[in-house]
């Protein structure tokens, strides 16, 4: 016994002098490099702000939206997705995506494993990316974006997929998908290179989760009872919480993307605005000519629609062409929603109709309204995005499929996640 | 003794309940039910999915009564359960072949 606590103490007494080596390692080497004179504070508060408010976006803005969207019976196994996620991919970001994403380029397809373990991303601003707040105030916002965008594609396969298969399938994707494209548009990768410009993520984030979702559409299935039984949203009051926080939460995710505070922030928070609106009023018009009546559920749907789209170009474009962008928005989401009726894939809580669409739309309107004579140049990082997640996202499937299985049994299904994947109920 | 059913719409409830308790009706059960008759329920559009909704909320009333109630009681319900747009509901009347008020023992009409 005396032997084994010997042990125990002398593991300790290693771990912890490992750690204080590291940890001082680390310590110096953020101090030493420390330009004081080009940190803003400012500038450190709005990025610390914002990352704060795309926080919020996740849990619990989309939390309580993706929540709302499913039926009774899934509403915590729905909502806990983003929380999971949260967790999963941050610590994944820390300790290697980080640097996957936006260490020295390799290649123009990659980034190198400098900055693993954040070694070297301290106190110190990075001039290439934001020279006047700490390299760290960076990383966490970027952090956000890494954990928001599987959690948007978690919509794809609600009310059928195995909780543990989802955290896999996010912490596989975040690595192997988001920061390879992160890179190729925001790290110097080649897209970058070719001059395309996504200012706040219209590919890096909204096509890549639209075309991943209908890669789990397809990999994951059909719902059980897919068309004959009654699977309307459960709970609207929720979805228009969620919508709300969303709404509030990309004043954040775009304006931080100015990655300072200034004036190309205010832009992006007005067009952000100014594209939800736009988008809201399109959808609710739309519908009502088209189906009667102005729904709830449209003008929510609507407006993050908008805010999907007013991404690729937030900081870029005027907000006269955010009402255009908007209005496209609006009309063409509602459009993709419809049609995606009429054919037979079950992208549950249309990840595609929302986020791809808008994110297609976002980054032509780049080309068209900011960086003029990009657009080729813009409809390449489409089509490069789309289709580098659409087939990543299959892959990954497939492996986890092969390795855990991505679905529960019917008889879980018909029950339902919260009970089976859980042992709780949203309501009792 | 006659056993009464009547379907109405469930905001209608209330002024049934009242005008039955006013020509001297003693008691009732209520049950929240859901059926179709030729209206065939309704529609609900979710971001362009429709659902038809076939079994539309409705309140069944029950009431026992005299025979001599019926004509009296019938009227009274169609009058009050009455909106006169499609779905205001039906009234069925059955035979009772029996009544015991459980605390007495009272049997048939003296039990209602």
């Amino acid at each position: 016994m005396e032997k084994v606590w010997r042990l125990v103490v002398v593991i300790l007494a290693l771990t912890t002098q490992c750690l204080a080596w590291a940890c001082g390692a680390w310590a110096e080497e953020a101090t030493e490099k420390i330009p004081a004179v080009s940190l803003q504070s400012g500038d450190i508060a709005w990025m610390l702000a914002a990352s704060a408010l795309v926080t919020g976006m996740i849990v619990p803005g989309l939390a309580f939206y993706y929540g709302g969207l499913v039926r009774s019976k899934n509403v915590i196994s729905t909502m806990v997705q983003s929380f999971g996620i949260l967790c999963v991919v941050s610590l994944i970001w820390v300790l290697f995506g980080y640097s996957l994403a936006f260490a020295p380029d390799r290649g123009g397809v990659i980034g190198g494993l400098e900055w693993v373990l954040l070694s070297g991303v301290g106190a110190a601003p990075n001039p290439m990316y934001a020279p006047t707040v700490p390299h760290q105030a960076f990383m966490l916002f970027e952090l956000l974006f890494a954990a928001f965008t599987p959690a948007l594609i978690a919509g794809a396969f609600a009310e059928r997929i195995k909780f543990g298969s989802m955290l896999l399938f996010a912490g596989l994707w975040s690595m192997v998908v988001y920061a390879p494209l992160s890179h190729w548009l925001w790290g110097g990768g080649w897209l970058a290179r070719l001059g395309a410009v996504d200012f706040a993520g219209g590919a890096v984030v909204h096509i890549s989760a639209g075309f991943s979702a209908v890669a789990c559409a397809m990999a994951v299935g059909k719902r059980r009872g897919w068309r004959t039984d009654y699977m309307a949203p459960h709970n609207l009051p929720f979805i228009l919480l969620g919508a709300g926080l969303l709404w509030l939460g990309w004043f954040g995710f775009n304006g931080g993307s100015a990655r300072g505070a200034n004036a190309v922030a205010v832009n992006a928070v007005v067009v952000t605005h100014v594209t939800a609106v736009s988008a809201a009023l399109a959808w609710m018009i739309a519908e009502w000519r088209h189906r009667g009546k102005p729904t709830v559920l449209g003008i929510a749907s609507g407006a993050v629609a908008g805010l999907a789209t007013s991404t690729a170009g937030a900081g870029l474009v005027s907000p006269l062409a955010a009402i255009f962008l908007g209005i496209a928005a609006g009309l063409c989401s509602y459009l993709a929603i419809v049609w995606k009726g009429k054919i037979g894939y079950d992208d549950t809580l249309d990840v595609m109709g929302t986020h791809g669409v808008g994110g297609i739309l976002g980054m032509v309107g780049v080309g068209l309204f900011a960086a003029k004579g990009h657009l080729a140049v813009q409809l390449v990082a489409v089509v490069a995005a789309g289709a580098y997640s659409f087939i990543g996202s299959y892959a990954i499937l497939k492996l986890v499929d092969g390795a855990s299985g991505l679905r529960v049994t019917p008889e879980e299904e018909s029950t339902g996640l919260d009970l089976t994947q859980h042992n709780e109920r949203a309501y009792s | 003794m006659k056993l009464v059913e009547a379907i109405i719409k469930p905001f209608k409830l209330d002024e049934v309940k009242d005008a039955l308790l006013e020509i001297g009706v003693q008691g009732m059960t209520v049950t929240e039910v859901k059926g179709f008759g030729r209206q065939k329920g309704h529609k609900e559009t979710y971001r362009g999915q429709e659902y038809t909704i076939e079994f539309v909320p409705k309140v069944k009333l029950e009431v026992a009564i005299q025979d001599n109630q019926v004509p009296r009681v019938l009227e009274t319900i169609a009058r009050a359960a009455k909106t006169g747009s499609i779905g205001d509901g039906k009234i069925f009347v059955r035979d009772l072949s029996a009544a015991v008020r459980i605390r007495t023992g009272e049997t048939g009409e003296t039990a209602l």
